[in-house]
């Protein structure tokens, strides 16, 4: 340990411990900016300056370590000043068009600004900007870039994607998309965790949000939307409400009050998924030597194009099951129609998804088999639907609670899960022991696969089988546990990938908060769920079962190979 | 008012000059991975606050070329903005009046010309394709040890983990603490400051400080095998890695001893035995195959190596020697200087006592043999180069210890014949006035002066002038060599055309230093590993304190100091001093951590294996 004095108190820390970490600790505020725990630690904005005695400098905190005996002040008019002209200096390159911002009053710079107490600037404002395409599910703005370099540490330690880089030096250094390429040319998974780990607006989600509203405003449209699972656990916090009250209900009967004709749940999907992938699981266990192994989920879009871009070599490896959202899309558009005798191209179906690479899945046109435009017209942002809310001045604590409608909104416990990391694992297991032992096990039987770990590995016999599993969430996690694949130094048989961190609860869909990482927390919301769930097995969720009995027959039977499953090859990335 | 005055300098000017002289500093860091647009730009503007303003092209014109400049760099610029700044600056240098104006238009055409790359993709692209390096000691040591990484191990008093984590880079510690040209510390950013941290001192005080430090375990046994055909400063760089990886390796030296160049080339007063037999003990410890005495060509055909091992890594060094060409160089005592040096590696000095000495060349290697004549007792040690005392090539240090202990510099003197007695001894080197000339390559070219030749008489001429490469039996095995005397090989070492085969140091890149030559064995090692479709890693797993912070007063480097010529003269004892406790805990608090601070914390910082 180390003892400390900051502002007059003694704060004792472990050694290595920055002095950010130290007056944090002791319940004092510094200021920052570029600053990303354990990810972005380089003192680029020079925000969280303090003074040390002895040093004739001001310091930045975020990575100078406390060492015995120092002594620190966090406010004085020296760092007042060099903190507000910090800020300043940064404002003269940053277009401030708050007003007009998706980042408004959720900007950390902007609260800065306030703090600070930045009144007028004394410096002329000239940001730069660059082209961009503003059909890309990713959208950057370069005029609010202001050089945190946080998206590229992201991209770099957490996803080990290196899509952006630092361009130039001296004045004109600038964040852009590496090797001067266009970003669809440089390898990016659309995950969305430059966008959730951007301070200001300078990465932003495609908005579909005006598109959505004009369908809704559409007398000869039947809008039907889809909710994922993680999206229950953060569609409320951006309002007044705590988690408690931010029930599932309440969540559908906002839905509604903004005007969907049917709000269906992707925990349906989820259910279908495990059913399809689970079989095939048990398909390529029983013919084992026609098949490439491990296998691996194919659920997330980010993990599927990670692989085409890094892996291509995998993709026989991955389920050629849809994802709960696309199979949801052609259900509703080819089952869900025939059952409520509409016609199919009158139906505009909408998904809410914690995820920015939705939108790439969404319109791949491979992907589309229902013969009725796209499966899924549009994919929202968890973020989108908390706008939409806001947009229609909707009061979610007064809004009541609703139910989902039928027969595409009953989702089993299993299918809540697949929002947290090891969620479609454990829920693979619960119904791949019942069709290989034909006894449900416990529904905890598999729970040691939760947890936030970005790897994690646990074996489990079913029966007379014996399956190696391992679970890997964010992209850097994912490549270190493809290469010991690759090396042979582990093997497993069913592998679970995510490309967020914590799975889809801390997706690149979902609502932003500075200095938090929200993924646990909200992936307890879903064990919560599953735990007081009536029904913890896909395989008996009745309306999956009817799916099958009036429509697809039975799991992996041509027709839900048709609607179900996918050549993911034949993907455009 | 006074007819006359004495001019007498004012504060403002007192800060002018300490700004030019901030300004040298600067420059000399050179930072590298800067857009050179803007630097081009930014020199032009110096130059620029430089002018009087009585001339158009100056005053208008390089204001001008700095804003077409600016507008390329703002991804504004067209085509022809760069016709018309290659235009405008060449009208610059044809049409300024002096050295203000048309130098710098000259400078900013050159840059045109280097950087039309970099032109031309902001054109395009209205980016810069430069990326910084974080680094400088790093980024400029070829061998690419980490520097901050030892110097802080240094300042905790971690001696063996800082040898260590040397040798991760480099397995020549011991010697490169003492001779390495240390490119690291020309850019080091301690210099805006002050000057360079003392980065080799710090590096000998490790080693000394260390003593013994084990070589680490080698990776498990991969059943390839490698021949590595010399035992020098790359060849046993190479032989290190690969043994690490878990290679089987086999060196064959065709001398006595290993070291080659260290052992045969440098004299005991700059390298003593026991630094350079540490470090080639330690290498040969992780269970390398080593042969002496063993010459490829003669003892065993290179054929023969190629077949019976999977790699071979050829660092047959550069052994032979270049001549004058002048009437009565075949006379008797004369000789090369790599004879003579390679003779004293063998412990078989030549006797010089009493004999006068002329020395031929300005390079290193003639300050050695300057250096030893003088110790083998010599009457008077001569140095004749054909150019100026700043032209020569060899360190400053090194020709102002050769002159302190007692060797003249014959400068500007192209040797034309060497007079013989009657029994074919030497009796002089008779030599040709030179003046400087214009410049060509950097340095004014030689040219004879309007003076009569002159006798320089002496019983010893030592030829310095340079060294070759023996390759023939290799040549005739069909290696290529290049058209400048080399074994041919790409940037990777490999040999095109011969499978598996590759080649590096002195033998492929021509004479160059220690660090150049362990870069080569490096990265041949790095390349054969690849080469067996193998990813072995050499990561030694040292862990480097975190930096302290961020200490930025000026404060005066310590040098390493000699003995005293007049004791030194006598013996072949090393002449440097160790670095004292104090001013190596000075040297080490002085390092800036740029691996930390800065660039480095960002993207630099470590890489810790490779």
């Amino acid at each position: 340990m180390v003892n400390l004095t900051i502002d007059g108190r003694r704060v004792s820390v472990p050694e290595g411990t920055t002095i950010l970490a130290a007056a944090r600790k002791a319940g004092l505020r510094i200021p920052t900016l570029c600053y990303l725990k354990d990810i972005n630690e380089i003192g680029a904005c020079r925000m969280c300056v303090v003074e040390v005695e002895g040093q004739d400098h001001l310091v930045a905190s975020c990575n100078a370590p406390a060492v015995e005996g120092i002594v620190v002040h966090t406010n004085t008019e020296r760092i007042r000043s060099a903190r507000r002209l910090t800020v300043e200096m940064i404002l003269s390159r940053h277009r401030t068009n708050c007003t007009s911002c998706v980042r408004s009053g959720n900007c950390t710079l902007q609260s800065l600004a306030r703090d600070m107490n930045v009144l007028d600037l004394p410096f002329e404002q000239k940001p730069v900007s660059h082209q961009w395409d503003d059909t890309y599910p990713l959208i950057r703005d370069a005029s609010k870039c202001i050089n945190c370099m946080r998206c590229v540490a992201v991209c770099d330690k957490v996803q080990d994607m290196r899509v952006w880089d630092v361009t130039g030096t001296g004045t004109r250094t600038g964040v852009a998309v590496r090797d001067r390429l266009d970003l669809m040319d440089a390898g990016c998974t659309f995950c969305g965790q430059c966008v959730t780990h951007c301070p200001v607006g300078a990465l932003r989600a495609r908005d579909d949000t005006m598109r959505v509203f004009e369908a809704l405003a559409d007398p000869d449209k039947i809008c039907v939307v889809q909710v994922a699972p993680a999206v229950r656990t953060a569609w409320a916090e951006d309002f007044d409400l705590p988690r408690e009250q931010a029930t599932v209900g309440r969540m559908v009967a906002v839905l509604k009050a903004i005007g969907f004709d049917y709000v269906f749940d992707t925990d349906f999907s989820a259910d279908l998924t495990i059913m399809e992938e689970g079989s095939e699981f048990i398909e390529r266990m029983t013919h084992h030597d026609e098949y490439k192994w491990p296998m691996f989920t194919s659920c997330c879009p980010g993990w599927v194009r990670y692989a085409k871009i890094r892996h291509p070599e995998l993709l026989d490896n991955l389920s050629t099951a849809k994802s709960p959202q696309q199979m949801f899309g052609a259900v509703a558009k080819t089952y869900f129609a025939q059952k409520a005798g509409v016609d199919p191209e009158k139906i505009v179906c909408v998904s809410v998804m914690p995820c920015m690479a939705k939108k790439y899945e969404c319109a791949v046109d491979e992907v589309n088999d229902a013969g009725a435009g796209r499966d899924v017209d549009f994919a929202l942002t968890t973020r989108e639907l908390a706008r939409m809310v806001k947009v229609c001045q909707i009061e979610p604590m007064t809004a009541g609670e609703a139910e989902f409608d039928s027969p595409l909104g009953e989702g089993s416990g299993a299918g809540a899960i697949f929002g947290a990391t090891g969620g479609v694992m454990e829920a693979a297991l619960r119904s791949a022991h019942y069709l290989i032992t034909g006894k449900n096990p416990d529904p905890d039987a598999f729970s040691d696969v939760r947890g936030l770990d970005g790897w994690k590995e646990r074996t489990f016999r079913i029966g007379d089988i014996t399956v190696h599993t391992a679970v890997a969430s964010g992209l850097a996690n994912a490549s270190r546990l493809i290469e010991a694949i690759r090396k042979g130094e582990v093997r497993y048989d069913f592998v679970e990938i995510m490309a967020c961190p914590s799975g889809c609860a801390g997706g690149g869909g979902q609502p932003i908060h500075e200095g938090k990482e929200l993924g646990g927390e909200r992936g307890q919301v879903l064990y919560r769920l599953d735990r007081e769930a009536e029904l913890r097995f896909s395989h008996e969720n009745a309306s999956v079962q009817r799916v099958y009995e009036e429509y697809l027959e039975h799991p992996l039977s041509n027709e839900a190979h048709r609607l179900l499953h996918t050549d993911l090859k034949a993907w455009k990335l | 008012m006074s007819r006359l005055s004495i001019t007498t300098p004012d504060k403002s000017q007192a800060i002018v000059d300490s700004l030019y002289a901030n300004m040298e500093r600067r420059i000399d860091v050179a930072p590298q991975g800067n857009c050179p647009v803007e630097l081009t730009d930014a020199f032009l503007r110096m130059c620029l606050a430089q002018s009087c303003g009585k001339c158009v092209p100056c005053r208008i014109g390089l204001s001008q070329l700095s804003e077409l400049m600016g507008k390329i760099m703002e991804g504004e610029g067209t085509e022809r903005d760069l016709v018309i700044l290659n235009k405008a600056a060449q009208a610059i240098v044809d049409t300024a009046d002096c050295a203000i104006g048309w130098e710098a238009a000259r400078t900013v055409l050159d840059c045109l010309k280097g950087f039309r790359d970099d032109f031309e993709t902001h054109l395009k692209t209205g980016r810069c394709m430069s990326s910084f390096k974080a680094v400088p000691c790093v980024t400029f040591c070829p061998a690419h040890v980490d520097i901050p990484g030892y110097i802080a191990l240094v300042r905790e008093g971690r001696y063996a983990d800082a040898v260590r984590l040397i040798r991760e880079d480099n397995p020549f510690p011991s010697v490169c603490g003492l001779i390495c040209e240390h490119p690291c510390e020309n850019h080091c950013r301690r210099n805006i400051i002050d000057a360079s941290v003392n980065i080799r001192g710090l590096k000998r005080a490790a080693v000394e400080k260390a003593g013994h430090v084990p070589a680490p375990k080698c990776a498990p046994p991969t059943g390839k095998t490698v021949a590595v055909i010399g035992g020098g400063p790359t060849g046993l760089t190479a032989a290190y890695y690969l043994a690490l990886m878990g290679h089987s390796v086999t060196v064959y030296e065709r001398r006595k001893k290993f070291g080659g160049m260290l052992r045969y080339g440098i004299p005991r007063y700059r390298l003593p035995e026991k630094f350079l037999d540490e470090d080639i003990n330690v290498i040969l410890s992780t269970g390398i195959t080593a042969y002496t005495n063993v010459e490829i060509g003669k003892d065993i055909d290179f054929n023969e190596i190629h077949q019976k091992f999977d790699a071979v890594y050829l660092a047959i060094g550069a052994h032979s020697y270049k001549t004058l060409g002048i009437p009565g160089e075949d006379a008797e005592n004369v000789m090369s200087a790599v004879q003579l040096l390679g003779a004293m590696g063998d412990n078989e000095p030549v006797d010089m006592t009493g004999k006068h000495v002329v020395v031929v060349g300005g390079g290193n290697v003639a300050m050695d043999a300057c250096r030893t004549a003088v110790r083998l007792g010599a009457a008077s040690v001569r140095c004749v180069y054909r150019r100026r005392k700043q032209d020569m090539t060899a360190l400053p240090n090194e020709i102002t210890g050769a002159i302190a202990e007692g060797v003249e510099l014959v400068t500007l003197m192209a040797p034309v014949r060497i007079e013989t007695d009657e029994a074919g001894a030497v009796k002089a080197l008779v030599v040709k006035p030179q003046i400087p000339g214009v410049y060509r390559g950097g340095r004014p070219a030689p040219k004879n002066a309007d003076a009569p030749e002159e006798e320089l008489s002496c019983d010893i001429v030592i030829v310095a002038i340079g060294q070759a490469i023996e390759f023939g039996h290799f040549a005739e095995c069909g290696i290529n060599t290049s058209r400048f005397g080399t074994l041919q090989a790409d940037t990777s070492g490999a040999v095109a055309g011969s499978d598996g085969v590759y080649a590096g140091g002195d033998c492929a890149s021509g004479p160059a230093t220690v660090i150049k030559a362990i870069e080569a064995g490096k990265t041949a090692a790095a390349n054969i590993d690849e080469y067996f479709g193998l990813h072995g890693e050499i990561d030694f797993n040292i862990d480097v304190p975190i930096a302290p912070g961020n200490f930025r007063d000026a404060c005066g480097r310590c040098n390493m100091t000699d003995r005293p010529a007049a004791e030194r003269i006598h013996d072949f004892d090393l002449i440097e001093n160790s670095m004292s406790d104090e001013q190596a805990r000075q040297e080490c608090s002085r390092c800036l951590r740029c691996d930390h601070f800065g660039y480095g914390s960002f993207r630099g910082g470590r890489k810790t294996a490779w």
